[in-house]
């Protein structure tokens, strides 16, 4: 089986597409962690394939389905977190003898194929379907979705796992060199971090409504604490430590305004999820999460960097098209876990959605008020990358977890939990998935 | 400060031979009359390949954003940290950025809005790169 990768035809680009003819058709019924972990240690059963493996076979006890009732699933490809494989060096044999391998050796070590996975899971006896939805959860959820929606398969596992290896990150290949190849150095020889898009756009953001960085304290301890409460997350299982605000303001800048913390920490990590129909649904173990609407963006920058018009733009346009495929308003948002790694583009998701109300320039305000779990407007109750590390996944898990009510000591209890999204990762394009404790 | 060398190849040539010439080009494509940048294989608003060039530009601009990197991945610029990294609009098309170090400017002390002309700056392997300066610095 040669597995493709999701069609453009999948994902709801466009405004004006109205309801999404399989609103509420679509449930999530299982949740799947694997351990984190800072960095890969070498050994097979924590390599990022049987951290996969690990994920999936949870999502599928969580739900409470047979194995050979599964007959879909729906891959992120890549793993990396910005770390590689370097060239030259030797392939970890004894790990790669560990499985049945595909024709990549580096498959389930720095990257993942669903022809992997089915050769290492021979307990998935029925799976037909197969599909990449290449980038984050986000993007595959969107295909999973859609593909439960349209009758591709009707029980469909979704995985996505991360590698991280020794080194720092993004600092080998072309970054360690001494000389670019022509076409990369015209945007690369100034060497801007991952972060640095993203502190520009903060920065013409306070520049612009007269706020700072310091206010993004309130943010930063509350995603922290909620994290803490995420038994799954990197924090909770590796490093409970809390995030004041002395601890926040006082770490070193990595590419000023964003610091240390605003950039979230790369973790080996794998999360997985069953969907399956809401029809099937009834009957499984866990409450149905149903699936009011997926809707994708992918704007392009006119030049280098996103500015802050082309961002609220954006996310104005995202947020449009999220609540019109979903059939609901800002006004029946129970709470928002969209993404937050890095920190400071998180309210300019908050700020399109009008989560609450709030309009461009008001978020950072808006933290300075009770955005607790306990509280009537909880922000990022997953706590999201800042809390978790990095996975990208923290956000969906929450909103299932919360709709459910089984969010544990994370349950929010200011709001009712009914509907909710998550999504992302940039505020320039994303993926977003509108969950709902109700089909209706 | 040291940028890391370039080595030009075929769909850059132009970009580094006019740089080489101390003139700054910008890829355009004809039938939108527009230009982009970073430069792409096709025009990204009407897809075509065949009607893009390599216009010149004024070399002239605004600083319109920067932050400042303290924890660079690129391994010849570490030695230089912390250093302003820059982003610049050109005069002659406001939507379109480029990349800068500021040179002679001091660091986190960047004038945002100020007007910037393009110079010369040569690379570890001699290439000389489009850099920008204050007016009046
Ligand atoms: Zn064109």
């Amino acid at each position: 089986m040669t597995t493709p990768t999701a069609p453009d035809a999948m994902y709801r680009n466009d405004e004006g597409l109205g309801i999404w003819e399989h609103r509420g058709k679509v449930a999530a019924v299982g949740v799947g962690h694997a351990p984190t972990a800072r960095r890969w240690d070498g050994r097979a059963e924590t390599c990022v394939g049987a951290l996969s493996i690990q994920a999936l076979r949870r999502a599928v006890d969580d739900a409470g389905v047979a194995p050979d009732q599964i007959d879909g699933l729906v891959v992120v490809p890549s793993t990396t977190t910005g770390s590689f494989w370097e060239e030259g060096k030797p392939l970890p044999l004894d790990v790669i003898r560990s499985f049945r391998q595909t024709q990549d050796p580096l498959d389930g070590i720095a990257k993942l194929s669903a022809e992997w996975l089915l050769q290492n899971m021979p307990e998935l006896t029925n799976v037909r379907f197969t599909m990449y939805g290449p980038g984050c959860m986000s993007n595959a959820l969107n295909v999973a979705a859609q593909a439960v929606g349209d009758g591709l398969t009707h029980t469909c596992l979704v995985v996505k796992s991360w590698h991280n290896f020794e080194g720092r990150y993004y600092q080998g290949g072309d970054n360690a060199g001494e000389t670019l190849p022509g076409t990369a150095a015209i945007t690369r020889l100034w060497g801007g971090p991952a972060s640095y898009g993203t502190a520009l756009q903060f920065a013409e953001y306070c520049r612009k409504y007269g706020k700072s960085h310091e206010m993004m304290a309130p943010f930063m301890e509350n995603s922290r604490r909620n994290g803490l409460l995420f038994p799954e997350g990197y924090w909770a299982q590796h490093r409970p430590e809390e995030l004041g605000p002395e601890d926040y303001l006082a770490s070193r800048w990595i590419a000023k305004p964003a610091n240390l913390f605003d950039n979230d920490i790369p973790i080996m990590m794998s999360g997985a999820y069953l969907f399956t129909t809401a029809e099937r649904a009834k009957d499984m173990r866990q409450k149905p999460v149903y699936i009011l609407n997926h809707a994708s963006s992918n704007t392009r920058p006119r030049s280098l960097v996103p500015t802050l018009d082309e961002v609220e733009a954006d996310t104005a346009r995202s947020a449009r098209k999220i609540y019109e495929g979903a059939g609901i308003t800002a006004d029946d948002l129970s709470f928002e876990n969209m993404y937050d790694g890095f920190s400071l583009f998180h309210q300019f998701h908050l700020e399109g959605l009008g989560y609450r109300g709030i309009r461009f320039g008001e978020a950072l305000d808006f933290y300075q008020t009770d955005i607790s779990i306990e509280g009537p407007n909880p922000v990022s109750p997953s706590g999201g990358n800042v809390g978790g590390g990095r996975s990208r996944v923290w956000m969906h898990t929450d909103c299932i977890q919360q709709l459910q009510g089984r969010a544990g000591a994370r349950q929010v209890t200011g709001v009712r939990p009914e509907v909710a999204v998550s999504g992302g990762p940039m505020p320039l394009a994303g993926n977003f998935t509108v969950w709902s404790a109700s089909p209706d | 400060m040291s940028k890391q060398g370039v080595v030009p190849d075929s769909f850059s040539q132009p970009f580094w031979d006019a740089a080489s010439e101390q003139r700054l080009v910008i890829q355009n494509c004809r039938a939108c009359d527009r230009l982009q940048h970073p430069p792409a294989e096709a025009c990204s608003q009407c897809g075509a390949g065949d009607s893009l060039e390599w216009k010149p530009v004024s070399g002239r601009g605004t600083i319109y954003n920067y932050g400042v990197v303290h924890d660079c991945p690129v391994r010849l610029l570490q030695e230089d940290q912390p250093f302003n990294l820059a982003v610049i609009m050109l005069d002659d098309d406001p939507g379109i950025q480029m990349y800068s170090h500021l040179p002679g400017t001091p660091v986190d002390d960047v004038p945002v809005g100020a007007a910037v002309e393009v110079i010369f700056e040569p690379t570890a392997n001699g290439q000389l790169v489009p850099e920008w300066r204050v007016i009046g610095d």
